[in-house]
């Protein structure tokens, strides 16, 4: 019996999917036009149902079974499934809102594009793949998603498949993402090994009575269980959402068109991994190696991915940069054990970002399609709106208050600072400083594309003007969230129980609960109030406006000081500008490497072993052997009767003792 | 020693006799003569054990037809006997070694009591008006009906096979051709002439 | 009364001949057929024994498949021994050695 919510819940990804198959086979048939209408229905439709979802989640519903087996092999049932719960249906709204956005931003932003049908189609695509991503009830339907988005991605990375930047960049993005995926598919088959299931709710159920079960994976070397589970989960989250060191790939996978930048890159994909953690937060929960090695990952990127944003120059680098240590502070939040507020942080993150992302991509059709911020400048004259929602983006990005970032980002500020992890300290000063850089980098960017003198050429200075309404639009739409949301959702996301039993919290690990409770016993004020006054007291708001402030010196008051600084420091100035190098070091050890690998395996393995040894050397023994043999073959007709015979005689002789 | 017994040990020496004499005598128009005395002498033992249809069979089928096609061949083949008798004896210590050892075998096997008159006793006879015929005939049209289409079936290729074997047409010989006498028309053979009448020579 | 011993030691006996006499008229293709005649009729000795013993028909009718694919199988064989003996003269087999490896 198929409820009426079941219907819901099915036709969400399907009212993605089937739009998207239409625009690929048959975009070129049914026209531009045509195909934006079907996908943004499809999307639109999604969207509202995921909202419907929402609302019943809300009120109660939930669901988690089985909607299709599609094969079983030796007894065990391949199985598609929802689990619809609190924390998917936030993620839900959040991926096909955006994707919405996205979908209408695009039609301004590929107008001229040649492969216009196809953007759509792909789009339409990872907002399935996203799904069935965060829908599913077991970690097959998981990987089913997780590698369908990569998939998606490496195809929009490489969409302009004629520019070798962007191909060198999809295989990039391709090869690194393998290496992650490798560890979340060892994590899936060690649970599996360990557990006899893949079903979610049957693993967590019993992962407790697991927690004393170790494993040897180099002989003689005792590893528990589930910290070796976590860990390799989380190297495929790493991979995902791009934490040092897999995070190489993102930044260059700004080669994508700009819409794919803010669905994709910033806003979804790359939050599957935060997505994924807080979903298996029943295993991380009783593992605190891997929640440590998760918490020092997660500050590292945070902290060293802002440091390389301030150097970049490339406008879209920037959010990319920034968008990588935004994820480090929500890996960092999961360490903390802090998962709602992770999914917080990535909710608001997803619509600041994507909103910044699109405020770029209209600069940079403004710009003719020129990225780098040192041509740019004074734009705010031309383009109020773009402007206007920039400047939300960047407050929430520098975590002002009452911009939503500003919630999130502080929440797991206190969360960390509660916690009471080893790794704890460190990621305290990593995240505090995190925020200083953060508003420093994000403001340089602002001041240095929409104020002071214009430094673009006459030519295009001549033609800049207001991005089209589908541009525009979707920009105002993302700003009233990346404004509101977090007031508004901050009290019953991370202080009240609005996850539910979705996210499964150790008490000893609550840290949230910690932060909570030493708010509404300060003040008369309310948890909301007393929050924001909270964070009046010196502390990271201070430190973000200072960021803010240093931003305006250097870059409005006296242009000429980041130069001198460049300068003096210039032994900084590279390191940071050439990423802490660890570009060259995999193009070195890993490209370089591999390739003299695969010479010397060619030369002595292939050419020597297998053909000279095995291919021509069996033919050898084989002709060898022939010559010998075929001295048997008399060609007598009775020396073949002969042998029956003779071989008869022995088997009756064989069966002689057992007869007695 | 009963009369039954003493028959089966008569017949047994006929047979015995008659294969080692297939198999050792030089010229092949006797071998295959033996070898019809062997199948005669094995029906008799057929038929003692209640086999009549079979034994019967055998006479008719193997003594009759396939027996007389192997003298056939035999006598139309000119084989050079000589020729075949070289190494006659080279293999035989060793096929003597083979036969013998095989025989014991058996005999050990065989005599060892399981099949013993009082292990497996001779049942007894059929009342009268049985008939060995028509309990074999139900069988095979109901039970093995189907392998014994099968059976038809591989004798109607086996009868092809050995025609287009052995068929060859000889293109000297002079034979009629039926088809085109029937279909030979009035116009082929006969042609009508006309001729004026002849006067009457006037004497 | 006759044991059925008696009727399966006279099978092995035909059966031993026939072995022997493919090894002695190897090179003679008509004794050799003959030879396997002979044991086709050992086997079918003991078919007929058992089924006797038995009380059980069945072995009769397999006697009956033996000697129709027999019959067939002499058939087909002398028709390959004519057709050799008209191409190469001989049905020596010593002269038939075209399999050889």
């Amino acid at each position: 019996m198929i409820t009426n919510m079941q219907m819901v819940y099915i036709a969400t990804p399907l009212s993605c999917l089937i739009p998207a198959i239409v625009a690929g086979l048959f975009g070129w048939k049914i026209g531009r036009a045509m195909t934006h209408t079907i996908t943004i229905a499809g999307v639109a439709l999604a969207s509202l149902l995921s909202l419907i979802i929402l609302n019943d989640v809300y009120s109660g519903g939930f669901f988690n079974g089985v909607v299709y087996v599609w094969g079983s092999s030796g007894g065990f049932p391949f199985e598609i499934g929802f689990l619809i719960d609190k924390l998917s249906a936030m993620m839900m709204v959040v991926v096909t809102l955006v994707s919405l956005m996205v979908h209408i931003y695009t039609i301004g932003y590929m107008h001229d594009d040649p492969g216009y049908q196809r953007f759509f189609s792909y789009i339409s695509l990872f907002t399935f793949a996203m799904l069935m991503l965060v829908m599913s009830n077991n970690f097959l339907q998981l990987f089913f998603g997780w590698e369908a988005v990569g998939l998606v991605s490496y195809l929009l990375i490489g969409f302009w498949y004629d520019r070798e930047t962007a191909i060198f960049a999809n295989l990039k993005a391709f090869l690194v993402n393998r290496v992650g995926d490798l560890g979340f598919l060892l994590g899936i088959a060690a649970v599996f090994m360990y557990f006899g299931t893949l079903d979610y709710s049957a693993v967590f159920a019993t992962a407790a009575s697991k927690q004393n079960i170790t494993m040897e994976i180099i002989p003689g070397q005792e590893w528990a269980l589930l910290t070796v589970i976590c860990i390799l989960l989380f190297i495929g989250a790493m991979g995902k959402s791009a934490q040092v060191p897999l995070h190489v790939w993102l930044p260059d996978s700004m080669e994508g068109p700009t819409p794919i930048s803010a669905l994709i890159h910033a806003a979804t994909m790359v939050t599957a991994g935060i997505f994924m953690v807080a979903r298996m937060s029943p295993l991380f929960e009783l593992s605190e190696t891997a929640l440590n090695v998760v918490m020092v990952i997660g500050s590292l990127t945070a902290l060293l991915m802002a440091l390389v944003a301030i150097v970049q120059n490339d406008i879209k680098r920037v959010v990319a940069y920034s968008t990588l240590s935004q994820l480090g502070y929500m890996t960092v939040a999961l360490g903390a054990s802090a998962y709602s507020a992770a999914i917080f942080h990535l909710g608001t993150h997803a619509f600041f970002k994507a909103l910044l992302f699109l405020a770029a991509g209209s600069v940079i059709i403004a710009m003719h399609h020129e990225q780098d911020m040192r041509k740019m400048g004074g734009l705010k004259n031309w383009m109020p709106w773009t402007y206007i929602t920039a400047v939300v983006g960047s407050l929430a990005l520098a975590g002002i208050p009452p911009f939503s970032g500003f919630f999130s980002k502080d929440a797991i500020i206190e969360a960390v600072h509660a916690s009471q992890l080893p790794a704890a300290g460190f990621a305290y000063i990593a995240v505090t400083a995190g925020v200083f850089i953060t508003a420093f980098y994000a403001f340089r960017l602002l001041f240095m594309t929409f104020h002071g003198k214009p430094r673009m050429d006459e030519h295009t200075l001549r033609h800049v003007k207001e991005s089209p309404m589908t541009v525009t639009l979707p920009l105002m739409l993302l700003a009233i969230p990346s404004l509101g949301i977090g007031a508004i959702y901050m009290e019953p996301m991370i202080f009240g129980d609005f996850f539910g039993n979705s996210i499964f919290v150790l008490p000893e690990h609550n840290v949230l609960e910690l932060v909570g409770q030493s708010f509404e016993g300060k003040t008369g004020l309310s948890l909301l109030g007393s929050f924001i006054y909270h964070a009046l007291h010196p502390g990271p708001l201070w430190l973000a406006v200072a960021g803010i402030v240093l931003a305006w010196f250097l870059y409005i008051e006296r242009p000429e000081i980041p130069a001198l600084i460049k300068q003096r420091l210039e032994w900084i100035y590279n390191i940071l500008d050439k990423k802490y190098g660890f570009d060259e070091f995999n193009q070195f050890v890993f490209a370089q490497g591999a390739r003299k690998v695969g010479n010397q395996l060619w030369q002595k393995g292939e050419v020597k072993v297998i053909d000279g040894f095995f291919v021509n050397g069996s033919a050898r023994v084989v002709s060898l052997v022939s010559k010998v043999i075929r001295h048997v073959q008399s060609g007598y007709v009775y020396h073949y009767a002969f042998a029956m015979i003779i071989g008869l005689f022995l088997l009756l002789t064989f069966f002689l003792p057992v007869k007695q | 020693m009963t009369f039954e017994l003493l028959t089966f040990f008569f017949f047994s020496a006929v047979l015995v006799f008659a294969s080692a004499m297939v198999i050792t005598i030089r010229n092949p128009v006797k071998a295959a003569l033996f070898l019809v005395l062997a199948f005669f002498s094995a029906a008799c033992l057929w038929v003692l054990l209640e086999a009549e249809f079979l034994g019967i069979v055998l006479i008719l089928v193997y003594v009759g037809a396939v027996m007389v096609l192997f003298l056939f061949v035999v006598m139309m083949l000119d084989v050079n006997l000589a020729r075949m008798r070289e190494g006659f004896g080279e293999y035989l210590p060793m096929g003597a070694i083979v036969a013998i050892l095989m025989v014991a075998e058996m005999a050990i096997v065989l005599g060892s009591g399981e099949f013993s008159l009082a292990n497996m006793p001779q049942p007894a006879g059929h009342p009268e008006g049985y008939s060995n015929t028509k309990e074999l005939g139900r069988l095979i049209y109901t039970v093995y009906v189907y392998p014994f289409e099968i059976a038809a079936l591989i004798l109607l290729v086996a009868i092809v096979a050995a025609i287009a074997l052995t068929l060859r047409k000889r293109p000297n010989t002079k034979h009629q051709n039926t088809a085109q006498q029937i279909q030979v028309k009035r116009s082929d053979r006969v042609r009508l002439v006309k001729m004026p009448s002849e006067k009457k020579p006037e004497n | 009364m006759i044991p059925l011993s008696y009727f399966l030691i006279l099978g092995a006996i035909l059966f031993a001949l026939s072995v022997m006499g493919i090894f002695l008229n190897r090179k003679n293709v008509v004794i050799l057929l003959m030879s396997i005649e002979l044991m086709l009729l050992a086997v079918n000795m003991n078919f007929i024994a058992f089924s006797h013993y038995l009380q059980d028909i069945s072995g009769q009718i397999m006697v009956f498949f033996i000697l129709t694919v027999a019959a067939a199988e002499s058939a087909i064989g002398l028709a390959i021994l004519i057709t050799l003996f008209r191409r190469r003269q001989t049905i020596n087999v010593d002269d038939l050695d075209t399999l050889k490896g």
